[in-house]
């Protein structure tokens, strides 16, 4: 404005004309981008396959890039979308998710936790099986039966695994352990008694993080006291009473024991930052999921600690569930209405394949769903994860979505809250029998 | 026509703003009123009528042990509805985090408000000071709180148990926002910091509207320093007290990205709005997460709707 001072010449327009042509523009402007909105949904686009998942950092970012570079190579006319959403495991992924299937603008595939965490999903009508992806593809020969047969819902599939990650570790230092005189604990007995010369040792003897590490603790204590098949029939429909049985109680009483030896200011912590516990040399055990092992030999630059496997930081079996692996695994789906249905066929099918599994595995620090890896291509936990894999029996993680519904997970997120509080065991467990009464259907 | 003419280009002008808040504000606040109504507790969507989300979030009774009869907490028959334990804890988190911080930013703001209006040299760079937190958004600062207040034990500690233990404070040393029974009020420290120094600046210039004269008169009259405030000045800033008390009374209840920020989705941090977040986005309980919306508002409306009459009564008074 070069003249600001004088005033603009009154052109004859009345002020109601003026405030009508204004109000004209204005409604105007309303209008416009919702017959905007119109034109783009019918226009004809080109292809391009739209990705949604909480992958943005880390190990697994750098593989889902892998993966995008493989997949656009392959698929000149239809490029990847890559539409990610931050957050650690998802948390503000998934609010953005829903909102978006409310809408009915789902993309071409999204992410979730294999098993009972779809179902959401699935009773809502959101995702569509893919059996006939699994029999086109043979995913079904490659991957354990049992693993199969913990993802199917009332008979169907409906997501292919990308990964599978373990949630029954125990990680330690050696070198604390050594200096302390104290021996990896293979039974529950030997833990508590390593727990214990710990303590006397002035170390923290378990170090534990923020509420969800406690349900983690928790389901590899219930684990290991039930076995895979008692923990298995917790999760079933009608399964209230079982809940209210000794041996749950029995694996209560060990749980309220260990929590015992944890860090009192767990709850603010992160669950790298109780990892880092141990690699520090201040506690002497940790249990965490194997992602433990990406955060504690990855490289420094990428945030990590950079510590050898096997000299600066060991790890075996939750005493207890040596044969059981623990598992959780990615996986993505195939939404109903996805706009480019095809090339999502064609995605799911890349993702189940072995090239893709051996090439997004490594770099995100997990092992592939199928059981033909190639383990050269693994670091030293991996390689043994990989055996375990093939051997071990198979128990759905609580935590992280393979046995429970998000219902269920937040009334026991809410029992285990009060427990963490209260330390009471019979309340404790009459509160697990009630989310089980309430969800177990 | 002519009256047409008058008021006619006004309402065209305004009426695009209030379509917008008929069908954006007023619009969804009935249609979350209508979902918490609805028995939409699962994944599907339904439509039927049901009012089990409320009856789960009002105290059903008091057991015989003192404490909350409750399905999830005692494992009470499963098909008479009892009040959720965690509202019950949200709800007692609220109210501690309320009055932390409504009485403690009220009474820091007013003592600062009243120290400046003493008289102090570079007035202007304390108001500044004192008023820069506010302009921290409560993600930021809830960051920053939280390494402040490390409940670390031992040789691990950080921030204020840190300097405690430095100046041989040991003894003041505790667990903040992790502790069971104060832990809301640790919560409010950060709000306390941040909005401390508005109420200040409410206050002074509640200070500054009293007239020289009125404070010379009672001075005249023989009245000692602290009588000129207990008589003259406290009762002039009864409207400004109402307001502060309002302003920070809807932001202790709305609170959220403070708490998510410290303390994460855990219990013993939860508050009402968290628990909402959880309940629609993780359990997809979607009439219950709608009625503790709804309760909310009912809670800023008691607030809000008192404040509105006076403020409307005594400027007609005018």
């Amino acid at each position: 404005m070069s003249d600001t001072r004088t005033r603009a010449p009154r052109r004859g327009l009345s002020r109601p004309t003026v405030l009508a042509a204004a109000i004209v523009a204005i409604v105007a402007a309303l209008a416009l981008p919702a017959s905007g909105l119109g034109v783009q949904g019918t226009s004809n686009q080109a292809c391009q396959l739209s990705v949604f998942s909480w992958w943005t950092g880390g190990g697994e970012a750098a593989g889902l890039d892998r993966l995008i570079k493989i997949w656009n190579r392959q698929n000149p006319d239809c490029k990847f979308k890559n539409e990610t959403v931050a957050g650690g495991a998802g948390t503000n992924a998934k609010a953005v998710l829903a909102q978006r299937l409310a809408a009915g603008n789902p993309p071409d595939s999204f992410q979730g936790h294999a098993g009972a965490e779809l179902r959401d999903y699935i009773k809502a009508g959101q995702v569509l099986p893919v059996d006939f992806i699994y029999r086109q593809a043979g995913f079904a020969k490659v991957m354990p039966k049992s693993l199969l047969s913990q993802i199917r819902y009332n008979g169907r599939i409906y997501s292919v695994p990308v990964n599978i990650h373990r949630a029954n570790v125990l990680w330690f230092n050696p070198r604390t352990l050594r200096s302390n005189g104290i021996a990896v604990p293979k039974t529950w007995g030997q833990f508590v008694a390593a727990l214990r010369k710990a303590d006397d040792a002035g170390l923290t003897p378990l170090a534990m993080g923020e509420q969800w590490t406690a349900k983690h603790l928790l389901e590899t204590v219930m684990i290991g006291t039930l076995g895979p098949k008692g923990w298995a029939a917790l999760w079933r429909p009608g399964s209230a009473n079982r809940w209210s049985a000794k041996n749950v109680t029995a694996a209560l009483n060990r749980y309220n024991q260990v929590l015992g030896f944890t860090n009192s200011d767990a709850g603010s912590l992160t669950w790298q930052e109780a990892g880092k516990l141990v690699a520090d040399g201040k506690a002497a055990f940790n249990i965490m999921g194997d992602w433990q092992d990406g955060y504690f030999s990855g490289t420094k630059k990428g945030g990590n600690l950079a510590l050898k496997p096997g000299s600066g930081y060991g790890w075996t079996a939750v005493p207890g569930t040596a044969n059981v692996y623990d598992w959780l695994s990615d996986s993505f789906t195939l939404p109903k209405g996805a706009p480019h249905r095809a090339a999502a066929v064609k995605w799911l099918t890349f993702l189940g394949s072995r090239v893709a599994q051996d090439t997004f595995n490594p770099v995100k620090g997990s092992i592939p769903a199928r059981k033909d890896a190639n383990t050269r291509l693994y670091g030293p936990y991996l390689k043994t994860a990989l055996k375990d894999w093939k051997a071990d029996a198979l128990a759905g993680s609580l935590t992280h979505g393979v046995v429970a519904s998000n219902a269920w997970n937040a009334d026991i997120d809410t029992a285990l809250g009060l427990f963490l509080q209260s330390k009471n065991v019979s309340r404790f467990q009459a509160a697990l029998v009630a989310a089980a009464k309430k969800n177990a259907k | 026509m002519r009256k047409i003419r008058r008021w006619g280009p006004g309402l065209l002008l305004v009426s695009p703003s209030i379509l917008l808040v008929a069908v954006f504000v007023y619009g969804l606040i009935g249609w979350n009123i209508k979902v918490s109504l609805s028995d939409w507790r699962q994944a599907e969507e339904t439509s039927g009528f049901d009012t089990s989300a409320y009856k789960e979030l009002f105290p059903s009774g008091v057991g015989e042990t003192g404490e909350y009869v409750s399905g999830v907490a005692t494992g009470e028959q499963s098909d008479t509805l009892s009040t959720d334990p965690a509202w019950i804890i949200d709800l007692h988190h609220a109210l501690l985090f309320t009055v932390a911080f409504v009485l403690g930013a009220l009474i820091i703001g007013a003592s600062l408000a009243f120290l400046l209006d003493k008289g102090v040299k570079g007035e202007g760079m304390f108001r500044a000071i004192y008023l820069f937190p506010m302009a921290v958004s409560f993600i930021a600062a809830g960051v920053v709180w939280r390494w402040l207040m490390n409940p670390a034990p031992g040789d691990r500690a950080t921030g204020f148990n840190l300097l405690f233990d430095k100046l041989g404070l040991g003894f003041l040393r505790n667990d903040w926002y992790l502790g069971q029974d104060w832990g809301a009020a640790a919560l409010a420290l950060p709000a306390m910091w941040a909005l401390s120094g508005y109420i200040m600046a409410l206050y002074l210039a509640g200070f500054r509207g009293v007239p020289e004269e009125l404070r010379e008169a009672a001075r005249m009259d023989g009245a000692s320093e602290w009588r000129v405030y207990r008589h003259v000045v406290f009762p002039h800033l009864r409207p400004v007290t109402l307001s502060a008390l309002i302003i920070l009374g809807h932001i202790s209840i709305k609170v959220f990205d403070l708490i998510v920020a410290i303390g994460g989705k855990q219990l013993i941090t939860q508050t009402p709005a968290v628990y909402m977040w959880i309940l629609i986005y993780d359990a997809r309980d979607y009439a219950k997460g709608a009625a503790i919306a709804t309760l909310l508002l009912v809670g800023i409306s008691v607030l809000i709707v008192p404040y509105l009459i006076y403020t409307v009564r005594s400027e007609r008074r005018v």
